[in-house]
């Protein structure tokens, strides 16, 4: 059992009690961009998230792609981080899917630890010194890219924030979306954009904003029903987190192609 | 220079062990029932925020009873040790009786090593993914441990506690009436514990992946 002596305490801080029992994550050093490509790790790609009337909405793609080969489809970038927030990654999937674990459980131990919750922005700062501690391995290609995004209890309002590669975080009001098909999926929400939107509508933009991606960017998939696999796509308000199910989103996706088809 | 003097160890064992009972039974009690969800721990305490009961892991709740700067340092300990079996292995793994095995070295190492005894009692409860797995694990000061099955109790005047536990008790219990029994054991005869100095957390299997709840005055429902 772990025991520190006071003054020596690592705190609420779960990263921090890893590095001192000699978990911390091991730095990959020497390896040059060249070699990174030709080890062509998975990549994650589209994720989009914005804010409606009660909270936030996020959504994400399942493709991961190595190089042009699709080497997931199931993928889920899109995650519960705690019962009132979320987090997106696109980017590098081994290191993007370990950051969420660990975000994850940092949000959890904090909470256990303290007996309360870390405030929003608290959440955030937290993510950014994640990203940031993978500057390194951003170097060598294996940039992660999340957005955050909850409901702020103590204001009553859905926030989102943006990251970059280096850890520096923006707090966006509407909307924000990253990855390779960003663009395009930022572009139809940029569009498509009205303050005070209702929930449902809400989904239905981000909804279109990934048709769109899918449909322009190779690395972004598309609903697929043929599988039975749909994009991930929840929402966060002052209940928590609600993943929307599978039959929601196909009766949503249906809707979308019937009005591309009547075009 | 003088000289100290020799003291038997029987004696010290025993004078230890007379100073970290005093010490417990000083503060008031708490009690753990299995009913037909899980476990209800119900305590008695005067305080809104400071916690004798409080989560460890998923299926993992800690109580302790005693010194409340002690029992806190063994919980953050608890929750450390238990994130880090989780991380390092896998959510499944972590186990309360294994934990329990540590806080009982750390105990026995505190009671037999250190200046002064811990003047803790702690309750580490684990429900399972059904009912036959529940269990629970009673710490002494001095590392002893107990199992326990179906209820158990901790703190000042435990022993009368548990003979009125083993008294009310029945196999499937539904929520409020193992809250019940909790309260009516730790009151005793000629005393209802009022109903703004109890605390109740709930480990429950239907609460999903963290089982652990804490109940409010709403939920409690007298």
């Amino acid at each position: 059992m772990p025991s520190f002596s006071t003054g020596d305490d690592p705190g609420s801080s779960f990263p921090e009690l890893l590095r001192r029992v000699g978990l911390g994550p091991v730095p990959i050093a020497g390896l040059s961009t060249d070699v990174m490509r030709e080890l062509s790790v998975p990549h994650a790609t589209t994720c989009v998230a914005l804010t409606y009337d009660d909270g936030v909405v996020m959504a994400g793609d399942r493709r991961a792609t190595s190089g042009n080969l699709i080497s997931h489809r199931t993928m889920e970038k899109v995650v519960e981080a705690d019962r009132h927030s979320g987090v997106a990654i696109a980017g590098a999937a081994g290191a993007a899917m370990e950051m969420i674990r660990l975000f994850q459980l940092q949000l959890e131990h904090y909470e256990k630890v303290e007996g309360t919750s870390l405030s929003l922005e608290g959440k955030a700062n937290q993510l950014s010194m994640m990203v940031r501690g993978n500057l390194q391995q951003a170097m060598m290609g294996m940039v992660v890219v999340p957005i955050f995004g909850g409901y702020d209890l103590r204001r009553g309002c859905g926030r989102l924030w943006d990251y970059d590669a280096t850890g520096g975080h923006y707090e966006e009001r509407d909307y924000v979306a990253t990855g390779s098909g960003s663009l395009h999926a930022g572009t139809v929400i940029k569009v498509g954009f009205r303050p005070g939107m209702s929930r449902d509508e809400a989904v239905n933009l981000a909804a279109r904003s990934l048709w769109e991606a899918a449909d322009a960017d190779s690395a972004t998939g598309g609903p697929d029903s043929l599988r039975g696999i749909y994009p991930v796509v929840a929402t966060i308000d002052a209940d928590g987190w609600n993943r929307l199910d599978d039959d929601d989103l196909a009766t949503r996706y249906e809707a979308i192609v019937a009005e591309v088809r009547s075009r | 220079m003088s000289m100290p003097f020799y003291v038997a160890p029987e004696q010290m064992m025993k004078d230890r062990a007379d100073f970290a009972r005093k010490g417990i039974a000083r503060g008031r009690a708490l009690a753990a029932v299995r009913y037909s969800d899980g476990i209800v721990i119900v305590a008695e305490n005067a305080s809104e925020t400071l916690r004798k009961v409080s989560e460890i892991y998923d299926r993992i709740a800690f109580a302790g009873v005693g010194r409340y700067n002690e029992f806190d340092q063994l919980r953050v300990a608890g929750v450390r040790a238990a994130d880090l079996k989780g991380f390092q292995y896998s959510r499944d793994d972590v186990d309360a009786r294994s934990l329990a095995n540590s806080y009982a070295q750390m105990l026995g190492t505190i009671f037999t090593h250190e200046m002064k005894p811990m003047e803790v009692e702690i309750l580490v409860a684990e429900v399972g993914l059904a009912s036959s797995g529940d269990q629970m694990f009673h710490v002494l000061y001095d590392g002893t441990v107990m199992d326990e099955r179906d209820y158990a109790a901790i703190g000042g005047d435990a022993e009368a506690i548990n003979t009125r536990l083993a008294e009310s008790w029945s196999e499937g219990l539904d929520r409020a009436a193992a809250i019940s029994v909790g309260r009516v054991a730790l009151g005793g005869p000629d005393r209802e514990i009022p109903i703004e100095d109890l605390e109740v957390a709930d480990l429950a299997r239907t609460n999903g992946r963290r089982c652990f709840h804490r109940l409010d005055r709403a939920d409690l429902g007298f």
